[in-house]
């Protein structure tokens, strides 16, 4: 049996997207910059994708820069709203603890700049609260960024309570949507959305393409300098292969976005219920709350990256929180902001399933984490420590 | 493709001399919880002659490989030769680790130290 768990990672591309993107190949190759008619055509087609896209957000076609991922776009919507704050003499971003680190990352170096950045925190189901937002807006707060769902726990944040808040106070909002673009509803006019991110290759596209949409009226900045593409906003020749791929594959996301979301949502709960049967274990993130391809489990006295070469072995590919997967001393920084301490965050499975999954491969899984759980803890000094009482519990 | 050696994988899916030594003469245990690596050894040694070797491991694939290679090179061996192991040979009997996994090694090297220390202050006394 082979079972690909980790669609949050990324995922397999449709058959629609491969088709647009090598009918694009094949059939558009022109430079949409070039005005010849081979050039033209391609400019048309790269026009239609930018229509498609932005009519499923519920964005002007003017208000979509295509780039190159999740990351540009969240480097360029963050870099952007800070110069206009800073211009203003709003120089305080607002964010949370669990974003990406391509919105961590780039705060910090805003931090270096001179901006001061609060981090709501998520609590323990990885939610925040708008409440808590509001008391955090001061005067000088020039952005908001949030993410519209975790990329590790899946939890949903209430995107359009946000939006409306923000609006009302004049702030610009950004959402880095990367793992809702394509898996739930988005509307940015209805949820007050200034700026938003997405990546292709996280609803079946192509890698290496993205969008980033801003509010008409919001002044961008570039990352990348040089020809006039993207309304001066985004140099370089666009990738039309990429982004044909990326209209192509939203477009059938958001088609089968409700029975892929009906059919995902009841093998989500059959693993949930099937994986809390192993004692002390605990999920992570609201278990109602959130994307419902994602599932992300705790269990005590193991390490993760064991787990999944294990799991591996067994044909199922899934990917976890621990330290030792990354290279980095410290566990996932999203598993430490919901409460977990390090022990507990080390042991964690993050099984994000696709649209074609089936409860005889949901029992599959199930069936082996249960078994490799229990065959790590059997030679673990850690789980021997909690089962004698020399420690105790963190899960109950 | 692989992450690992074959060497590792083995150690990793079969782990030699796993377990706990009731009556055992030096147990040593290093690491902890929070950094995701914990290794317990535990040793039976009959006139200076390392005659069992028994490990548990919290850690990834290659601090389980490393603990179980580590316990390989030392069962037979006098204790002063066990006490001259290091994680460079841990590591070149597995056939290499990736430069971030060579912590494990060393992790292995001190466990397999902190049992024989604990059999030397305990021989002493």
């Amino acid at each position: 049996m082979n079972i690909y768990a980790d669609n949050a990672a990324t995922t397999k591309m449709s058959e629609a997207a491969i088709r647009a993107m090598t009918d694009c190949m094949y059939n558009y190759f022109g430079n949409p910059s070039s005005l010849y008619r081979t050039g033209q055509i391609a400019k048309e087609k790269l026009e239609e994708y930018r229509e498609e896209i932005a009519k499923i957000i519920g964005a002007e076609p003017r208000e979509i820069i295509f780039t190159s991922g999740g990351s540009e776009s969240d480097n360029q919507a963050l870099l952007s709203a800070a110069m206009i704050g800073k211009k203003k003499g709003k120089m305080h971003i607002i964010s949370s603890a669990f974003e990406h680190h391509a919105i961590l990352h780039t705060l910090k170096k805003l931090e270096k700049n001179g901006f001061e950045v609060t981090l709501l925190p998520v609590h323990e189901n990885g939610i925040i609260r708008v409440e808590e937002l509001n008391e955090a807006i001061r005067d000088d707060t020039c952005l908001v960024t949030i993410m519209t769902a975790n990329n590790e726990i899946g939890t949903i944040q209430p995107i359009g309570e946000i939006g409306s808040l923000c609006r009302e106070k004049g702030i610009i909002f950004h959402t880095d949507a990367v793992q809702a673009v394509g898996h739930i509803p988005i509307d940015v006019k209805a949820q007050n959305i200034d700026m938003l991110s997405a990546s292709a290759h996280k609803f079946h596209g192509a890698k290496g393409v993205g969008f980033l949409y801003c509010r008409r009226g919001i002044v961008l900045s570039n990352l990348i300098e040089g020809g006039a593409q993207e309304r001066g906003k985004r140099a370089g020749t666009e990738n039309l292969p990429g982004i044909a791929s990326m209209a192509a594959s939203l477009k059938q996301a958001v088609e089968n976005m409700e029975s892929d979301n009906a059919h995902k949502t009841i093998i989500r709960d059959h693993l949930i219920k099937g994986l809390s049967e192993i004692p002390h274990s605990a999920l992570n993130g609201d278990a109602q709350k959130r994307l419902s391809g994602n599932v992300n489990f705790s269990f005590e006295g193991i390490e993760g990256e064991s787990l999944l070469i294990l799991l591996d072995q067994k044909g199922i590919s899934a990917s976890s929180g621990s330290a030792c997967t990354s290279g980095a001393l410290d566990p996932s920084h999203v598993l430490l902001s919901i409460g977990r301490i390090h022990d507990v965050a080390h042991g964690s499975l993050r099984l994000s399933i696709g649209e074609d999954i089936t409860i005889e491969e949901a029992d599959y899984i199930i069936e082996n984490v249960k078994e490799v759980v229990a065959y790590l803890r059997s030679f673990s000094p850690v789980w021997r420590d909690l089962v004698t009482g020399k420690k105790e519990f963190i899960l109950k | 493709m692989a992450l690992y050696s074959e060497k590792v994988m083995d150690h990793f899916m079969n782990p030699r001399n796993v377990g706990i030594i009731e009556d055992a003469d030096g147990v040593g245990e290093v690491g902890n919880a929070k950094c995701g690596d914990i290794m317990k050894m535990y040793l039976k040694i009959d006139d200076d002659v390392i005659t069992d070797v028994k490990f548990e491991t919290f850690g990834c694939a290659s601090a389980i490989a490393s603990s179980s290679m580590a316990t390989e090179l030392i069962k037979g061996k006098k204790v002063e030769d066990a006490m001259a192991l290091t994680n460079k040979a841990v590591a070149e009997a597995l056939d290499g680790l990736p430069d971030y996994k060579m912590h494990c090694s060393v992790l292995a090297e001190e466990a397999i130290r902190a049992a024989l220390d604990d059999y030397n202050s305990k021989n002493k006394a």
